[in-house]
């Protein structure tokens, strides 16, 4: 073979390589919000490993998680939940979420309150906290950190989703600053507990935004304090010593029990499991569905927590001709049998969904009534919309067959056993079903283009606040769902912090997804870590993303 | 031998540059962008301005050529470019993932050799027929099984059942093993392959016959006559062969979490990281040129012959069919 030949040979050979990698990556896809959303509702499981014993101090802790964090920038553009998991721990936020009763609770910020409009929110840091780096918590630290974050724009996607509408923060002295904002923000107080708007200290703002992903010199006032980060690797944090704020709803508000946490980067689930159960680690996170029940039986403990937010279902693409009548929509959704589903493909770690939002998010509304399986209301409904035909075979209205495109990614494994069973119960109905799955630019495309009629997802946020990001025609919505009194809603619930007014738009907003078929909830989805019996105190937060590490030990 | 040099290192270039554009043009083909794969399917409150600012900053907006063309122009001065995903410079990712890379497909390519060439060996010099057909249905089935469920298999026995092994980490030698092992076997069974299949034949040359005619024992013909001239076919090959060490570690470094080339191939391309994607096809293609460029020097000390005709132009042993 001269060279020549060889040359030719070259260009293919490395085109292969790239399309090897590219198959083999598909966990990669796992990263995003669905992946990182798995936690239970109507689950018996605690969202803690066995806290009984009594804590141990020092020790190191190794987690397994699937992806490589990217960026430990708290702001910046991660790979979703193991991101979180890790810059969790080096980074406080000003309030915290009650993962118990999901009330906002003091943190970074001892007092905060909104003006009735919900477009300034004032806030009093608490007294004597500290950066790693030893400068001092101020609301100037905060204002520069929201100032960063609002100039950084798409970069820092995690943070911008909650200050899309900043104006500026107003600094009234070293502890007490307000935020004011040009449109109402109802659920700022809550989008403040995530990591995404943590305070860092001056020091990190200098550096370029784009170029803190590597954690170096990227300092916040967390328990734990990066020791260093291996790209695909490992991310190894140690405790900070004079650490002294936790928020009041851990046992522990002082410097953690462990000396130091190991990030270990694993891809492959299965080697999760196994280097769990011969104790290479001795937490794993990103536990599959299928491996519940043979960690249980193994001896380890499970971590189990539903996740809040929107849970897995379909949601009609309201352009698309068939779908944009309602009695079509909602024929589709009395011929699903959601707890079919759930038994088929998972396991009862899992709730059947009972609304749009999964039970435990606040303002969540048991909307089960209207979500019974009927195949024979759904045949009826199908009938008086002028398909015609059934009994065995696909129906048709002027010659059209019934066909519809459902649209998925592959972001949580058992989607595509899910949804080949709703193909078949829509089957049963004289509905011919086919499913579409590509990449996520691919997915965003197709729906744009029209070619898929029902979309399949879910999106976890703790606050019902989520309905309007996902279903509201002004955010960047794929729906286009026109339904003015449901924009009505979804905007009113944004225009006032009080608790109780927000819940009960929050309440209508469900009841017309469900009652006009723009959403068919399915199942929830539910979080589980495995954990070796020797851990305790390992806690999924409200946002069913693991909490600080400050509760955690190990003990025999 | 001044033109040949030349000529050599003209057509190293023109590979570069083809399997530089050849990649480009792949991961423009795909759906979307780096902008879009970074910010999900999530609907949020980033609005379409800040979405194309964004894809500004990366240039991402600019016709295909312009961007081709500007890719080009700074690889030409060294620039490889910073990873859209994470701001790092693209030549110090490939300088921090290459020694956990070069540990692994060097170790791999030792046992391949080994392997490889010992079974290849044992195939034509054992007594016994079917011993010998036996051994020689062993690459097929090597190159058969798929990688990643080798090294599935490999940590199921030896890291998790018998505890030997590490099964993730880059930590030391005994976290090399396994993975080695898994890149070995496909590299092992095409050494295996073309090896025995040139020593079968070598073995039934006149030259040979000579030899033993000579009173030469079988050990002797086999080792100091027909492998050094069936040695020449495979390390023909050698150039491919590193091009499936270097695939095959996208699967290896995977399989057992380990740092790398490989994990940072999978994650660039799935990520549609352009500049990285674009530094590992380069990095990619050199180490194939380089290789190849060892080879043809290394055939004169193998192969007289083409020592004394190489001062008109080098001749070359008979293609090699890789089946």
């Amino acid at each position: 073979m001269n060279l020549r030949r060889r040359a030719l040979l070259a260009a293919p050979a490395l085109a292969l390589v790239l399309l090897t990698s590219a198959c083999g990556s598909s966990d990669a896809a796992d990263s995003g919000d669905a992946a990182g959303t798995r936690s239970g509702g109507a689950v018996t499981n605690s969202a803690t490993s066995s806290a009984d014993a009594t804590p141990t101090e020092g020790g190191s802790l190794s987690f397994a998680v699937a992806n490589d964090p990217i960026s430990l920038n708290p702001s910046g553009i991660g790979s979703g939940n193991d991101t979180l998991y890790v810059t969790r721990q080096l980074f406080d936020s000003l309030t915290e979420q009650d993962p118990e009763t999901g009330e906002i609770i003091p943190w970074l910020a001892e007092t905060f309150g909104a003006s009735d409009d919900a477009t300034s929110f004032t806030f009093t840091l608490r007294e004597g906290v500290t950066f790693s780096d030893g400068t001092p918590l101020t609301a100037e630290s905060v204002k520069a950190t929201f100032d960063d974050i609002k100039a950084a724009g798409a970069n820092a996607q995690a943070g911008a989703q909650f200050l899309g509408a900043y104006d500026r923060t107003e600094v009234t002295d070293d502890r007490t600053f307000t935020v004011h904002f040009t449109a109402p923000n109802g659920s700022f107080l809550q989008g403040v507990s995530s990591v995404a708007l943590a305070p860092v200290a001056a020091s990190t703002l200098a550096i370029p935004f784009d170029q803190r992903a590597t954690g170096e010199g990227v300092i916040g006032t967390g328990p734990f304090v990066l020791d260093h980060y291996t790209k695909n690797t490992e991310v190894v944090l140690t405790k900070r010593d004079d650490y002294d704020w936790g928020p009041g709803d851990r046992e522990n508000t002082g410097a953690a029990h462990l000396d130091e946490v190991v990030f270990k980067i694993v891809p492959e689930s299965g080697v999760r499991t196994g280097s769990l159960d011969s104790g290479q680690v001795q937490v794993i996170g990103g536990v599959a569905p299928q491996d519940n029940a043979g960690l249980e039986a193994a001896g380890h403990n499970l971590v189990v927590r539903a996740n809040p937010g929107i849970s897995f279902g379909l949601t009609a693409v309201e352009t698309q001709p068939i779908v944009a009548d309602e009695q079509v929509r909602l024929a589709i959704a009395r011929a699903i049998n959601a707890t079919d589903v759930r038994d088929a493909v998972l396991d009862d770690h899992f709730a059947v969904a009972t609304s749009p939002l999964a039970a435990n998010t606040p303002g969540w509304v048991d909307l089960s009534a209207d979500l019974a399986f009927d195949p024979e209301q759904a045949a009826s409904l199908l009938d008086e919309a002028g398909w015609t035909g059934g009994d065995g075979d696909v129906r048709t209205k002027d010659g059209q067959p019934l066909h519809l495109v459902i649209g998925y990614i592959s972001n949580f494994g058992p989607n595509q056993g899910a949804l080949e069973l709703i193909q078949q119960q829509l089957r049963d109905v004289g509905i011919e079903a086919e499913l579409w799955t590509g990449t996520v630019p691919d997915y965003l495309a197709a729906i744009k283009d029209g070619k898929i009629d029902l979309a399949w997802g879910n999106l976890s946020r703790a606050d019902g606040d989520v309905l309007r990001t996902q279903y509201s025609t002004a955010s960047s919505n794929y729906y286009k769902i026109d339904d003015p009194e449901l924009e009505a809603a979804l905007v009113g619930q944004a225009s006032t912090a009080d608790p109780d007014k927000r819940a009960e738009f929050q309440a209508t907003a469900q009841e017309l997804l469900v009652t006009r078929g723009h959403t068919i909830p399915v199942h929830e989805l539910t979080t589980v870590l495995g954990a070796d019996p020797s851990v305790h105190g390992v806690v999924l937060g409200a946002d069913s993303r693991l909490s600080q590490l400050t509760d955690a030990f190990i003990a025999e | 031998m001044g033109r040949y040099v030349l000529g050599r290192l003209g057509q190293a270039v023109l590979v570069l540059w083809a399997a530089w554009t050849v990649s480009f043009v792949i991961l423009y083909a795909l759906p979307g962008d780096a902008v879009e794969v970074r910010l999900g399917a999530a609907a949020s409150d980033i609005t379409p301005e800040q979405i194309a600012a964004l894809q500004a900053d990366y240039g991402l907006d600019q016709p295909w050529f312009t961007q081709y063309l500007t890719q080009l122009g700074h690889a030409l001065t060294g620039d490889l470019g910073r990873s859209f995903e994470n701001g790092q410079s693209v030549t110090s990712l490939l300088l921090e993932n290459l020694p956990a890379t070069a540990a692994l497909a060097g170790l791999a390519l030792i046992l391949a050799v080994v392997f490889g060439g010992g079974l290849a060996v044992l195939a034509n010099g054992v007594r016994f027929r079917w011993l010998s057909r036996a051994l020689l249905n062993l690459p097929a089935l090597g190159v058969a099984v798929p990688g990643f469920w080798v090294g599935l298999m490999l940590l199921q026995l030896f890291s998790f059942r018998i505890e030997l092994f590490p099964a993730i980490g880059n930590d030391g030698f005994s976290s090399l093993v396994l993975p080695a092992i898994t890149l070995a076997i496909p590299t092992s069974a095409v050494i295996a392959q073309i090896l025995a299949k040139s020593l079968h034949s070598s073995l039934g040359e006149p030259w040979s016959d000579t030899a033993r005619a000579k009173g030469a024992g079988s050990v002797r013909v086999l080792f100091r006559h027909a492998l050094r001239n069936a040695a020449l076919p495979t390390l023909t090959i050698t150039g491919l062969l590193v091009g499936q060490l270097l695939s095959g570690a996208v699967v290896a470094e995977t399989v057992f979490s380990r740092t790398g080339l490989g994990r940072l191939t999978a994650t660039s391309v799935s990520a549609q990281d352009t500049p990285v994607v674009q530094g590992l096809v380069l990095f990619g293609a050199l180490v194939f040129v380089l290789t190849n460029l060892a080879v043809d020097l290394l055939y004169p000390l193998l192969d007289r012959r083409t020592l004394q005709r190489s001062t008109r132009r080098v001749a070359r042993p008979a293609p090699v069919e890789v089946s």
